[in-house]
């Protein structure tokens, strides 16, 4: 009996002791094996950040190392919201952003309904939206810009076919005409991606789920607003977050087909500007920063409208 | 019930839709093609002439002629090819981490790892730019392989994380009774079963790299070390706009994207869906 007494709860010990220490063991593996990438990562990606941020609080344009590159705060900052060029790619960014991601996914998600559908030839069908998305923006920029030519552009000739217009137009000449036409091929390369990955999240809703509701007599109109759309939502956001993202930053799409002319510079091309062009280091860097800052604000209201789902493994 | 009229009708529809989606997605490239076998004054007819009258393969001779395109095209493949086995190699062992592996702090590591993924090239663009400068590493393959990791190895975390976390729980635990060290169980057991996925990756990650443009416009500034993207749209110069030329450097690169999509279709929506999509 008295021996009994003690090797009860040292036995207890023992396997917490092991556990504790093969947890710990299981630990320092995944730092040992997430290593190379962590300071990879912080080399490469988390200090240039932090020294564009740095070298947005100093005056710095390379073209003037005379002026010994002072420490000026956050003038820089102050600058962008006097700079009325900066205020309108601002203007015209959000522009761009808002029009285009609604187009992307009120057709992206209408195509993924008519994609949800076995018929023959899907197969073909799904192959064909993919090739927009994989060819590069500049390809499809250019292949765009020919295509709104003013005077042998495919554009003109159709809609004068259709008798949409009287006579030809320089689509890229006016402001108007250059927005309708970003807005245009950016919808066309990017829409086949949100029908892609809404359809993905369709196809993962229960057969049984629709058999059911049909069964207890819903409607068409009423199994999508209760089964389809809350079962496909979390999809569609995160497809949403990437395009809206990628819809801010836009960039070669405009260097290539209008320059930036006609009111449709956007913030990343006059950023651009600013550091390669002009060589202003130091205003260039607090715009960058802002763009940052405002894609960072971007992922974390999706992430609220997420919730756990990204990160719960 | 639903008349025998209203379902052909509905029917004819649907599928009217489907050839309207269709049209609107392939035309660009048609039209790109036809431009590119046309002879120079038809590209230029008013009204538009749709089918040239005789074919012409000026422009691609050109392209490979005139521009060193087949130097673009070779520059493309060695620095996605680097970057795609680079962040893969790097990558894999931490996603098998953040995957499998029980410590404090994954969420954060997780957070940390989509926040890297999502930052604006713009943003580290003129640090990176000073510091390749300072390494000579400007015109050079390295030198667009470091930056272009930035963005693939996040990536390839995040995809390769999702497929691992995927494969059944306690798979490895019969591994560690049978007395296999953690590099063991990586290498031999979780590397091959996830071998697959690990190719739908890769196939993200090299368009990725393939695509990009703002690193290697601005890091790769000598003719001949540009890649296909910037190459491409640096043909207009300031005296000329060569459309023959341009359509059919588009044809050039866009056949082999549309073959490799046609192949690993199923590869690269499982690949684009794990990003996003989990259940």
């Amino acid at each position: 009996m008295e021996g009994k007494v003690p090797t009860i709860p040292l036995k207890k010990t023992r396997r917490k002791m092991s556990k504790t220490s093969l947890e710990k063991k299981e630990a320092r593996d995944a730092w040992i094996m997430m290593s190379p990438a962590i300071i990879i990562l912080l080399l490469i990606a988390v200090y240039p950040i932090i020294r564009t941020f740095w070298i947005s609080l100093h005056e710095m344009v390379l073209t003037d190392p005379s002026s010994g590159y002072p420490f000026i705060g956050f003038e820089n900052y102050v600058k962008i919201f006097n700079d009325q060029r900066a205020m309108d790619s601002i203007v015209f960014t959000l522009k761009f952003t808002v029009v285009t991601v609604f187009f992307e996914l009120l057709l992206g998600f209408g195509a993924a309904m008519l994609m949800n559908k076995a018929f023959k030839g899907r197969g073909f069908v799904r192959a064909s939206i993919l090739v927009p998305w994989a060819i590069p923006t500049t390809v499809s920029a250019l292949m765009w810009k020919f295509i709104y030519n003013d005077q042998y552009g495919l554009f003109n000739d159709i809609l004068t076919r259709l008798h949409v217009i009287d006579s030809y137009q320089a689509w890229l000449s006016s402001s108007s005409g250059s927005f309708m036409a970003l807005v245009i091929t950016d919808v066309w390369k990017t829409a086949p991606f949100i029908a892609l990955l809404t359809l993905a999240g369709l196809q993962m809703i229960p057969k049984e789920l629709y058999e059911s509701a049909k069964i207890d007599g819903a409607n068409k109109f009423q199994i999508f607003l209760n089964i389809t759309l809350p079962l496909v939502k979390y999809t569609v956001i995160v497809a949403l977050l990437f395009r809206t993202l990628d819809a801010f930053r836009v960039f070669e799409l405009i260097t290539v087909m209008t320059g930036g002319a006609n009111g449709t510079e956007s913030l990343s091309v006059y950023a651009y500007n600013n550091l390669m062009k002009f060589l202003d280091f130091g205003y260039g860097s607090a715009m960058s920063m802002l763009i940052f800052a405002v894609v960072f604000l971007i992922s974390l209201i999706y992430m609220k409208a997420l919730g756990n789902k990204l990160t719960d493994f | 019930m639903e008349s025998k009229g209203a379902s052909i009708l509905k029917n004819t529809l649907f599928y009217a839709l489907i050839l309207l989606f269709l049209v609107a997605i392939l035309l660009p490239f048609v039209w790109q093609f036809l431009t590119s076998i046309k002879p120079l004054t038809e590209i230029a007819a008013i009204p538009a002439k749709w089918f040239p009258s005789e074919i012409n393969v000026d422009f691609y001779k050109n392209v490979f002629t005139k521009h060193p395109f087949a130097k673009y095209l070779f520059n493309s493949f060695i620095v996605s090819l680097a970057t795609t086995i680079l962040s893969i190699l790097i990558g894999a062992s931490a996603a098998y981490a953040l995957a499998r592996l029980r410590f404090r702090g994954k969420t954060i590591m997780l957070m940390a790892i989509l926040s890297i993924s999502m930052f604006p090239t713009i943003s580290t663009i003129s640090p990176l730019y000073l510091i390749l400068k300072n390494l000579n590493l400007l015109n050079t393959y390295a030198g667009l392989i470091i930056p272009y990791i930035t963005f693939a190895l996040p990536l390839s975390i995040w995809l390769l994380t999702n497929f691992f976390s995927q494969l059944p729980k306690g798979f490895e635990d019969a591994a560690t009774i049978d007395g296999c060290s953690r590099a063991g169980i990586f290498f031999r057991i979780m590397l091959p079963l996830i071998k697959p996925a690990t190719f739908s990756v890769a196939l993200l990650v090299f368009i990725n790299s393939w695509n990009e443009y703002i690193y290697a416009l601005t890091f790769m500034t000598k003719d001949e070390m540009r890649t296909v993207p910037v190459g491409i749209a640096l043909f207009p110069s300031n005296y000329e706009l060569p459309w023959g030329d341009m359509a059919a450097a588009s044809v050039v690169v866009t056949v082999p994207l549309i073959l490799l999509v046609l192949i690993f279709q199923k590869n690269i929506i499982s690949g684009l869906t794990s990003g996003g999509v989990k259940e």
